[in-house]
């Protein structure tokens, strides 16, 4: 298991934090806030993202993509963070781009991965229904009509789905609520028929969707992976979106405690800078040993993904659930340590705040995971 | 094969024959150590066994050199081996100031003759040492020593008190900061000295602890004679090598809490029982699943920062995180190993308890925040170096 960063990663690291610092600063996710942005996100910026490797980071050679593996994806993934860059990376070029290489039949690879690292669709991954994240939960179901399937239920948290090409929708082809069996994934075109779309702007202004699914008659093929095992393909997919939004939380909460050590360093009252007090300076120090520790849970669960560790799925877990604690204490401290201005619009480190909100609740908050961890452990 | 994966064979083959069966039992306490020095005895032939086949290969001190009893190992070396040990449950088989504190700064401070003469016997757990810092009015203002070091032409006189000295009443020989000048700022006219327990003038006494034991000792010092080949780097300049000392002394303190020891969860579950496969308290099992979740990561923390230092290397002001952190974490899971434990954790005198082992330990790790240079002092070494704020 790398735990220090191999040249090309340096390089990648480096590149990419250039390339976002330059191309998506965090007043670009302003303006497509303000501008109210149809696409929410910049299609151009994709573009460039994709000639960069990006969008096919972990995507194979022979289907177009740099296959660079997860740490490198996380290296890009933090640099959004810190960004607050808006973009389709997670929906698309790990969460659908997994859910592909994993699960898809060699025409589906054919088709979807080479287009996904060319920067040409964009997916989005439709699986959580009620207020928290429940793979097992799905209700969604899919009845066997005809050589095909029709689907009934309805999607929350669907990230990129009102911009999508494309859909992975999981779906109940047997068992009950709560089974791990009995999911299946499907590939479905949003302009099906019976097929509602409706966007739900988040509180971090990035994308997200809620998707009814009303009788929506399917063809047999869109089927992704083995019928009733679509969970086996779910877990990987899920392992690697909660090591990469593990990363993007690193990245966001690593920024948001930078821009804070810097506020403390010039703001002045009672006759002193405000970084002089013991106060603020102890609880930075303990933020920046949380921050160390952080880094360090998000390194070591994405290279035992690279690494093919049987352990990765409860590291990229316990990732997720340390950087949801981690990145929300970031953002916390920063606005009181910020004092009034903190709470404006016009300071960054509330638009962090939201964004880490959103990020620490996708595909399982802290307590999701603490208990899945209990329950792996027996205890 | 690479050359470190051969290099781990040969480890691991080494390890499996050498390393006795009693030796790969987890730790369950002071007892289970062995500190070495003059007066030692071994808690068990195994003991014994062990630390000998450790000492010939230079396995005590894997990364001095090898003319100082060490194997030469780099540090990827060093991990490697340490590895290995872990795979198989085994024993740290010596616990040692030398090791831990002296022996760094020695080999970054040290002349020729002093690595020679004082190394080797650290290596080979013969000499057991203790550290003579803090005084009565020099806690975490460890630079306003007062401990006195006067200069009689070929030999000094130290007089003075220190106090918290662990270990003093086993120790053979002290490593000791004394005041050489008392003219100028507080951190100039530090010294550094090193003088054998036996030496007369010199008295420990033991101070009794909340946990009932007494590790820890004031120590008087009347008329010492400190022969001049003992003072350590350069004369008034001593304060460069403490701290540079403390800075391993903290990543050892801080890497402490990776000992190998059960798991709080099974440790939780054994006394707790579990409902539905279920910790039987649902508040109580969140949060163990929170701190091991935390020690995980600060496990890898420490992996990731010895990897990223080299071989031999300080780790600098983050050896304060790792100390602060690391400390703070062990207090927190012995808080909730009592929580656990319920009023059975509670038994200070009894069989069953072994006579208050959970109790007494629970009581020793709050020393961990204290020792070494306390949290609030870590803290503020990480707002000065690392974060750079000012006045910290
Ligand atoms: C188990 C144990 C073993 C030890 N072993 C040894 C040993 O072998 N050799 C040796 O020399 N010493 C040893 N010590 C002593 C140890 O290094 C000191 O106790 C420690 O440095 C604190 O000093 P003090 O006890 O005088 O506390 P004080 O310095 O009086 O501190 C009291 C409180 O004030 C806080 N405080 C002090 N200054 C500041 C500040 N600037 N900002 C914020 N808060 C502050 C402290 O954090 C603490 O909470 C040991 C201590 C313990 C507990």
């Amino acid at each position: 298991m790398a735990l220090v960063l191999n040249e090309d990663e340096v390089m990648l690291r480096d590149t990419a934090e250039g390339f976002f610092k330059d191309k998506a600063p965090v007043k670009e996710l302003r303006k497509l806030r303000d501008e109210r942005s149809e696409d929410g996100f910049d299609r151009g910026l994709w573009a460039e993202m994709a000639e960069m490797g990006f969008a096919g980071i972990v995507i194979d050679e022979d289907h177009g993509g740099v296959d660079m593996g997860f740490v490198a994806a996380g290296l890009v993934a933090e640099q959004m963070g810190r960004n607050l860059a808006a973009t389709p990376f997670l929906s698309t070029a790990i969460l659908a781009a997994t859910a592909i290489r994993e699960g898809g039949s060699a025409e589906q690879k054919a088709e979807w991965l080479t287009k996904i690292a060319g920067g040409e669709t964009i997916m989005a991954l439709a699986l959580d229904e009620g207020a928290k994240h429940n793979p097992a939960g799905t209700a969604t179901t899919a009845e066997k009509s005809g050589n095909g399937f029709k689907l009934n239920g309805s999607k929350a948290m669907v990230i990129d789905g009102h911009v999508a090409d494309a859909l992975i929708v999981a779906a109940r082809t047997s068992g009950e609520e709560g089974d791990v069996e009995g999911i299946s994934l499907f590939l479905i075109d949003p302009k099906t028929k019976g097929v509602s779309t409706e966007r739900t702007i988040m509180v971090d202004a990035h994308n997200s969707a809620r998707i009814e699914l009303d009788d929506v008659e399917i063809d047999g093929d869109a089927l992704l992976g083995d019928l009733d095992k679509g969970m086996e393909t779910l877990n990987k997919v899920l392992s690697a979106g909660r090591g990469i939004v593990a990363a993007e939380l690193l990245g966001a909460g690593s920024q948001a405690f930078a821009d804070t050590v810097d506020y403390i360093k010039e703001r002045k009252q009672f006759g002193k800078i405000i970084g002089e007090f013991q106060a603020l300076q102890h609880r930075a120090s303990h933020l920046y040993s949380e921050l160390e520790n952080a880094r360090s849970a998000v390194l070591v669960a994405l290279s035992a993904l690279d690494g093919g560790d049987e352990k990765a799925a409860m590291y990229c877990a316990m990732a997720k659930a340390k950087l949801g604690s981690v990145a929300k204490l970031a953002s916390q401290e920063g606005v009181q340590m910020h004092g009034g201005v903190g709470m404006t619009d016009e300071y960054d480190i509330g638009l962090f705040m939201k964004r880490i909100r959103v990020l620490q609740e996708l595909l399982g908050d802290a307590h999701y995971h603490l208990n899945q961890f209990a329950k792996a452990h027996s205890f | 094969m690479s050359d470190l994966k051969e290099f781990q064979m040969e480890v691991r083959a080494w390890l499996e024959e050498n390393c006795p069966p009693e030796m790969r039992q987890p730790i369950t306490g002071d007892k289970d150590l062995c500190w070495g020095g003059r007066n030692w005895e071994f808690q068990s032939p195994a003991q014994k066994q062990w630390l000998e086949a450790c000492v010939s290969k230079g396995y005590t001190v894997p990364t001095w050199p090898k003319e100082y009893g060490g194997a030469g190992f780099t540090r990827k070396e060093e991990i490697i081996l340490l590895k290995e040990m872990k795979r198989i449950g085994a024993r740290s088989p010596l616990s040692s100031f030398g090791i831990w504190m002296l022996g760094p700064a020695l080999l970054k401070f040290g002349t020729e003759e002093q690595k020679m003469e004082h190394l080797p016997p650290v290596a080979r757990g013969e000499i057991r040492w203790c550290q003579g810092y803090s005084e009565p009015g020099a806690g975490s203002d460890l630079a306003s020593l007062q401990t006195k070091c006067e200069d009689k032409g070929d030999h000094f006189i130290v007089n003075g008190q220190k106090v918290w000295t662990s270990y003093a009443d086993k120790a053979d020989w002290i490593f000791c900061l004394v005041r050489t000048d008392n003219s100028g700022k507080k951190h100039h006219g530090i010294s550094f000295v090193l003088f054998d327990m036996e030496t007369p003038g010199v008295e420990a006494r033991p101070i009794k602890l909340i946990s009932g034991r007494s590790p820890f000792c004031e120590t008087f010092f009347e008329d010492v004679r400190v022969e001049k080949h003992n003072l350590v780097g350069t004369r008034d300049k001593g304060w460069d090598v403490a701290k540079y000392l403390l800075t391993h002394e903290r990543e050892m303190i801080g890497g402490q809490a990776q000992g190998v020891t059960r798991p709080l969860s099974e440790v939780a579950a054994a006394s707790l029982g579990l409902e539905d496969g279920k910790l039987a308290d649902p508040m109580l099992r969140a949060k163990v699943a929170e701190a091991e979740i935390d020690e995980w990561a600060f496990n890898m923390t420490v992996a990731r920062k010895l990897a990223e230092a080299k071989a031999g290397a300080s780790l600098g002001a983050d050896s304060s995180m790792l100390k602060y952190y690391g400390t703070e974490m062990n207090k927190r899971k012995y808080e909730l190993m009592m929580d656990a434990a319920g009023h059975e954790g509670l038994e200070w005198e009894s069989d069953r308890s072994e006579d208050g082992k959970l109790a007494r330990s629970w009581l020793r790790t709050k020393g961990n925040s204290i020792e070494g240079g306390t949290s609030e002092v870590q803290l503020n070494i990480i707002s000065k170096h690392i974060l750079q704020l000012p006045g910290a």
